[in-house]
């Protein structure tokens, strides 16, 4: 990759006897959306706090916008904006408070009425932080990391807890960082987020990266396809023109292309007068290449 | 901006922020002129035994400044930042560019302005309601206590707030430690009768020396500017005290993270 924003190689976190992150390698490209995927615990907050300078590694190198994060200068936060997973503005500030004061930290802020109503907080803008809900605290939390205009933002979870509308606003607001040029370094453990949002995902399991690349052929995703169907009465697997497994009630066949297979199937049916009951063909979704990768190790 | 600036910026969304916060408002600043309303109306027309025939209500002045200070100061900065660090607005903070020397200069400077504030309503509220002079040839003597006290006592605020461990402990830690101090130090009535040995713990610690420091301005008996160095030395050792552990200690985010 040329001009890596974030680039890591051998990355390593241990907190006592127990690591956390065990040598994971991420680039992430300037004007990416790059989606961290991993179930709870498996050091994605760790690895996105290594990158955001708050954590330091065991091990590895790491390179943030061209600097080494565990030593951060001024110039380099003002380069990047920081949602973090959890955290609240100051409670008796007003949105346009809060957003004129962080402005005031960055030497070329973008203006804070534009960035209020960027995540559409403008009819909130007069309100105390402590008395927005959870879904308008987040948007106030981007607008914050986004006043100074950075070149990079890491979210970390930015839709945890967010009803589904909430959800959807929300990605339309990320979708518009793309547009304005950013890099998003984004972290979720949603399948659908990943998948609508980002044009890279990795997924991490157990501190370890398990698949990366573009979300629409993780796994081989794009390369695998699932027929199934009824098996028609008194036929068995064996009597089928292709291989094929039971799979519950149904029998399926995996294969990279369908077409053949398909022709074949339908071709012995007819001439034989068979139904095929509930005959589909499928690609896995993210989540059943997440759930596989993931679940590994429990399996 | 330059860190002075921001220091600036600090103190103005330090000051909104803190006068917006109820609880803070009430304890802070408010209850000390409480105090005072009402000490100098039950207690205030007599004179207090053993100081130089100091009126009650000249007497209640002085202590409840030093309260003042230790209140807007100590325990503000104590259950401000424990506040801000649970709710990782001070981790959000550190991710920015904002220098930390800024923003806790913007804090300090912001509990300092409090406790001057307050002293001199309690000042104006003596003078007018009960006739307790302002100090004229001791003022001096009032304004280092003043400010080597609200500076102390900032100190040993930013330290203490590491020693909470989360938000909803704060007011019980806090209190816990100023609260015994202000009874044995002489903020509420003079100690001078109280057993020797509950005065010898109440010399350990600075409240008690920042309270004979503001009263010796007050005192008829004082002669001079009214600076009490011995005192203000002990109250000013503890402040460095407190700013040693307060650049050790101090956490920007909640435990663990």
């Amino acid at each position: 990759m040329s001009d890596p924003v974030v680039s890591v190689r051998g990355l390593r976190k241990a907190y006592g006897s127990v690591e956390a992150v065990r040598g994971i390698d991420l680039d992430v490209g300037r004007g990416e959306v790059f989606a961290f995927l991993g179930p709870n615990g498996a050091g994605k907050t760790t690895t996105t706090e290594i990158l955001e300078g708050y954590r330091q590694r065991s091990a590895g190198e790491v390179s943030v916008l061209g600097i080494d994060p565990a030593r951060p200068t001024r110039e380099w936060r003002s380069r990047i904006g920081i949602v973090l997973q959890a955290s609240q503005p100051d409670r008796y500030l007003t949105v346009r408070e809060t957003v004129a004061e962080y402005a005031g930290f960055y030497p070329s802020p973008r203006p804070v009425e534009e960035t209020i109503d960027q995540v559409g907080l403008s009819d909130s803008a007069g309100k105390r932080a402590g008395k927005l809900s959870g879904g308008q605290q987040r948007r106030l939390d981007v607008a914050l990391a986004l006043v100074g205009d950075p070149e990079l933002i890491f979210l970390d979870e930015p839709t945890t807890g967010f009803d589904p509308s909430a959800r959807r606003n929300s990605w339309q607001m990320i979708g518009a960082l793309r547009d304005l040029g950013k890099t998003v370094f984004l972290t979720t453990h949603f399948m659908d987020e990943a998948q609508a949002l980002a044009d890279r995902v990795a997924i991490i399991r157990d501190g370890e990266i398990v698949a990366e690349g573009d979300p629409a052929e993780l796994g081989g995703r794009d390369a695998r396809s699932f027929i199934r169907f009824s098996l028609p009465a008194g036929v068995g697997l064996g009597d089928l023109p292709v291989t094929a497994r039971e799979d519950g009630s149904r029998v399926v066949i995996a294969v990279e292309r369908p077409v053949k297979p398909l022709a074949e199937l339908t071709n012995w049916a007819l001439e034989r007068g068979h139904e095929l009951a509930d005959l589909e063909v499928e690609r896995p979704t993210l989540e059943d290449v997440y759930l596989e990768l993931t679940e590994e190790a429990q399996s | 901006m330059s860190t002075v600036r921001l220091a600036g910026q600090q103190i103005r969304y330090a000051t909104i922020s803190y006068l917006r916060n109820p609880p803070a408002v009430f304890f802070g600043l408010l209850l000390p002129v409480l105090f005072l309303l009402i000490f100098a109306a039950v207690f205030g027309s007599g004179t207090v035994e053993g100081y130089g025939g100091i009126k009650q209500s000249a007497y209640y002045v002085p202590g409840l400044i030093a309260l003042g200070i230790v209140s807007t100061t100590f325990v503000n900065l104590a259950l401000g930042l424990v506040v801000l660090r649970e709710n990782r607005v001070l981790k959000r903070l550190r991710g920015t560019p904002l220098p930390a020397p800024a923003f806790i200069a913007g804090r300090v400077a912001t509990a300092v302005g409090m406790a001057v504030a307050l002293t001199v309503v309690l000042l104006l509220v003596g003078r007018v309601l009960y006739g307790v002079d302002i100090p004229g040839a001791t003022l001096p003597g009032l304004i280092l206590a003043l400010m080597v006290g609200a500076a102390a006592f900032c100190c040993l605020g930013v330290a203490f707030s590491t020693l909470v461990p989360n938000e909803d402990a704060g007011p019980a830690v806090v209190n816990a430690a100023v609260l015994p101090l202000y009874f044995i130090s002489g903020v509420f009535f003079p100690t001078d009768k109280a057993p020797a040995w509950l005065n010898d713990i109440a010399d350990v610690f600075p409240v008690k020396h920042l309270a004979n420091a503001l009263l010796k301005a007050f005192d008829p008996r004082t002669t001079g500017a009214g600076i009490a160095w011995g005192d203000l030395g002990i109250v000013a050792g503890w402040g460095a005290l407190g700013l040693v552990a307060a650049v050790l200690t101090f956490r920007w985010t909640p435990k663990g993270e």
